[in-house]
């Protein structure tokens, strides 16, 4: 594999233009002082209690995703572009779920072929026919990009159930803005911290009924789940109640929480809670992290529910592959971003492609996420592929493969010193019923072990401040 | 707010003040084992301290009869084993999942000082190795409520939230002090026959010990140490912080404002009401002709009570 675009320096040796100024100061400040400060990063996060839990990790309950000091740059311009085809993908997201929901012209029309939404795990009966506030159902996205070269960003992913990580570009930004004031004061860096705010605002126009002063708040499934700390940053940042399941309850299809004072009616709920889990009446009957009757609520139309009930029949992988189309079938617009090319295996010509290069290809799982389930050919050896080769033949619907994509690299510290690896971007959309709302910049994932191309943070990857510079 | 915020910040404050009344009670038994036993130490030191840390049961289960007790299975016991549910590890444990699950009620210097003994406590051994290190443990539990109740003063708003987080660690400092006086009440009683001199003293001293009263009360008395005195400070007299009259005088006040902000009263209130007016209206003599023993049973009943009424009235 040829060398990996990288968005500080060319293969000539030269730097790019928007990293001028931040190599100039990385070569002249000393290992030590650089590292002393990602000691004091470290510190700071822990003390802050930043933490995540990895499933199935028995002992490391609690665990710090790595942060990387070393800032990542993108220029106005090419914000500016990503963010034009970063709206243009949501609406159309938001029109293809309200579509299938209702009247399935794009089924009609043969754009997405009728399985992927009728046997989709993330298919919801429930909401055939269902008015929604605003008709909006993807009020926050997390849309994952990659970056080949200079000119080309490709989606990597959709992210329409409930993205997390926004609480990370938040707290990267406040640590660096202490840490490095000094960087702060050569470079004019776009703020990111009224993400909150921006997030308020959409969540308050969402309100189902005009409340006056919609009652939000935000719903977690508990301090064990992973992204327990995003939940309640979050409603901190807010200033919103962060409720379980257990401190509402439903009467008369009013939902209401359960307060020192009695009961007050909650208008809009951000849920951070998967589809199956919110109500034991109309999901998951064993579900004690939901609400019994809330499905009945939002029904009658009484509570907002963000994202909407059903979003993941537009998120899974296999849909993804169809975005261009259903972007160009609603808006009339040619996709401003690109998909990554994808051969879906439940076509047969396509599973063929498929099982002759697995070598050369990445291989995921349709409902997968968290870089679970997947194989990354060129990184596997001839038995791992072997087995995930008998896996795709047993269920192939259920594989997407890709290319394996050389992600540009970004300046990184490690144990060696500054070295180039690999990174991705988490962008979050926000869709009120006034406006969308994206704060410039993301989430900027690094693979922080050397030619590694998986940057989960359940996999060992760490996570960057993402600096969009204002001129 | 939340019924389970109230409910968390309520249970945060109890368990960092028992974590810190059990570094006391373990102190203090420290040093009475020390002491000759013709000074009023006594082999039993450590039986009295499961006693007055309420956890016998627990104990019996673990380690057999209270007579069994000793240094190493009490410290053990009262300090670190996770298998009891109020050791120091585990209020420590408590206090932090409480913690993390209303961060957003705390301000960030509390939850830094919970995180922080948290962090701090996986740092100790499991079982105590040497008496230093006990006693630099003991330090730092006694240090980290010192810092809670800082941070608490001096960062919250003064709202419900904080109300709460008061009447929390009032009623559960009542009940730390009213079972000292439970387990010891016989060392204050005046017909008590077998014993006499400095046995006496240094009894009556160690419980002033154990709520760290020992200078207050000749600051307050102007005497030496008396029996009745030794009482009248750990119940009647609102100077000393950790006397039931004081506790109450705070969680009354506490309930009282958060009534107010409510415009609502409750059975809470009311019972609050009741035990400060017998605190208030009742001198020593008076305790001590009806009975030391059945005014401190009397109030313990009372004080759990209240926790009941609160949180049926607020935090469910």
């Amino acid at each position: 594999m040829a060398r990996a675009f990288d968005e500080m320096s060319s293969d000539d040796g030269s730097v790019r233009k928007a990293y001028e100024t931040l190599n100039r100061w990385l070569t002249n400040v000393p290992h030590d002082v650089l590292d002393h400060r990602r000691k004091e990063a470290e510190f700071i996060f822990r003390r802050i209690g930043i933490t995540f839990a990895v499933y199935g990790e028995q002992n490391a309950q609690e665990r710090l995703i790595p942060f990387d000091i070393v800032p990542r740059i993108i220029t106005k311009d090419e914000w500016t572009r990503l963010a034009k085809g970063l709206e243009q993908r949501v609406k159309a997201l938001n029109l293809y779920i309200k579509d299938v929901y209702s009247k399935r012209e794009v089924l009609r029309a043969g754009i997405v072929p009728e399985e992927l939404v009728y046997q989709n795990p993330a298919f919801r009966p429930e909401m055939n026919g269902q008015a929604v506030p605003h008709d909006l159902y993807v009020h926050i996205a997390g849309i994952d990009i990659v970056r080949t070269d200079p000119d080309t960003f490709y989606v990597l992913e959709d992210n329409a159930r409930t993205p997390s990580g926004v609480s990370y570009m938040l707290e990267n930004r406040e640590i660096m803005l202490r840490l490095f004031p000094e960087l702060f004061s050569l470079h004019r860096v776009a703020p990111v911290e009224n993400y909150a705010d921006d997030l308020l605002a959409t969540l308050r126009s969402l309100s189902p009924n005009g409340a006056h002063e919609p009652n939000v708040a935000i719903l977690t499934p508990g301090i064990y789940n992973s992204a327990y700390y995003e939940h309640s940053f979050l409603a901190d940042k807010l200033g919103v109640d962060l409720v379980e399941g257990r401190d509402l309850f439903v009467k008369d299809n009013i939902v209401y929480m359960r307060t020192t004072e009695g009961p007050k009616r909650v208008d809009v709920i951000y849920r951070r809670l998967d589809d199956d889990f919110l109500d034991p009446l109309a999901f998951r009957p064993d579900s004690v992290l939901g609400v019994p009757g809330l499905m009945s609520a939002y029904k009658a139309g009484n509570v907002t529910l963000t994202n909407a009930v059903g979003t993941g029949v537009a998120d899974d992988k296999a849909v993804y592959s169809y975005m261009p189309e259903i972007i160009k079938f609603y808006l009339g617009e040619e996709p401003l971003l690109a998909n990554v090319p994808t051969w879906r295996c439940r076509e047969p010509d396509h599973l063929k492609y498929v099982l002759e290069h697995l070598e050369e290809l990445v291989v995921k799982e349709v409902h997968g996420s968290g870089g679970y389930g997947m194989l990354v050919g060129p990184k596997s050896d001839k038995a791992q592929i072997e087995a995930f080769r008998a896996k795709l033949k047993h269920d192939p619907a259920n594989f997407i493969a890709q290319p394996t994509l050389a992600l540009s690299t970004c300046p990184t510290l490690v144990d060696e010193g500054v070295a180039p690896r690999h990174v991705d971007l988490r962008p979050f959309v926000l869709s009120g019923s006034d406006k969308v709302r994206i704060v410039p910049g993301g989430l900027t994932r690094v693979a922080m072990k050397e030619g590694s191309l998986v940057v989960n943070s359940s996999q060992g990857g760490g996570t960057k401040d993402t600096w969009v510079l204002d001129a | 707010m939340l019924s389970r915020t109230a409910d968390n910040l309520y249970w945060l404050s109890r368990y960092v003040e028992r974590a810190d009344c059990l570094a006391r009670i373990l102190d203090v038994a420290q040093r009475l084992a020390y002491t000759p036993v013709t000074y009023g130490g006594s082999t039993n030191e450590w039986s009295s301290a499961v006693l007055t840390a309420g956890c016998v049961e627990g104990f019996v289960a673990r380690h057999g009869p209270v007579e069994n007790a000793t240094e190493e299975n009490v410290v053990s016991f009262l300090a670190f084993d996770p298998e009891n549910s109020s050791s120091i590890r585990n209020c420590f444990e408590v206090a932090r999942t409480n913690a993390r699950s209303v961060r957003t009620a705390l301000t960030s210097e509390m939850w830094d000082v919970i995180n922080s003994a948290w962090i701090e406590l996986r740092a100790f051994p499991d079982k105590v190795m040497t008496r230093e290190e006990l006693a630099r443990f003991l330090a730092f539990v006694k240090e980290t409520s010192l810092r809670f109740d800082g941070a608490t003063f001096r960062t919250m708003l003064r709202n419900d939230a904080y109300w709460f987080s008061r009447v929390g660690a009032h009623v559960e400092r009542a009940d730390n002090t009213a079972r000292i006086l439970d387990v010891k009440y016989h060392v204050l009683l005046p017909e008590k026959e077998h014993v006499g001199g400095p046995l006496d003293y240094f009894q009556w001293a160690s419980i002033l010990r154990s709520v760290s009263a020992l200078t207050a009360f000749h600051w307050v008395y102007r005497d030496s140490v008396k029996p009745w005195l030794v009482a009248d400070l750990l119940i009647l007299n609102r100077q000393m912080p950790r006397s039931l009259a004081a506790c109450y005088d705070n969680v009354s006040r506490s309930l009282d404002d958060i009534g107010g902000a409510y415009g609502r009263q409750g059975p809470a209130q009311r019972l609050a009401r009741s035990t400060l007016a017998k605190l208030s209206n009742h001198s020593i003599e008076d305790i001590f002709q009806a009975g030391l023993h059945e005014f401190i049973s009397d109030f313990i009943l009372n004080n759990y009570k209240l926790g009941n009424e609160i949180t049926e009235q607020y935090l469910t």
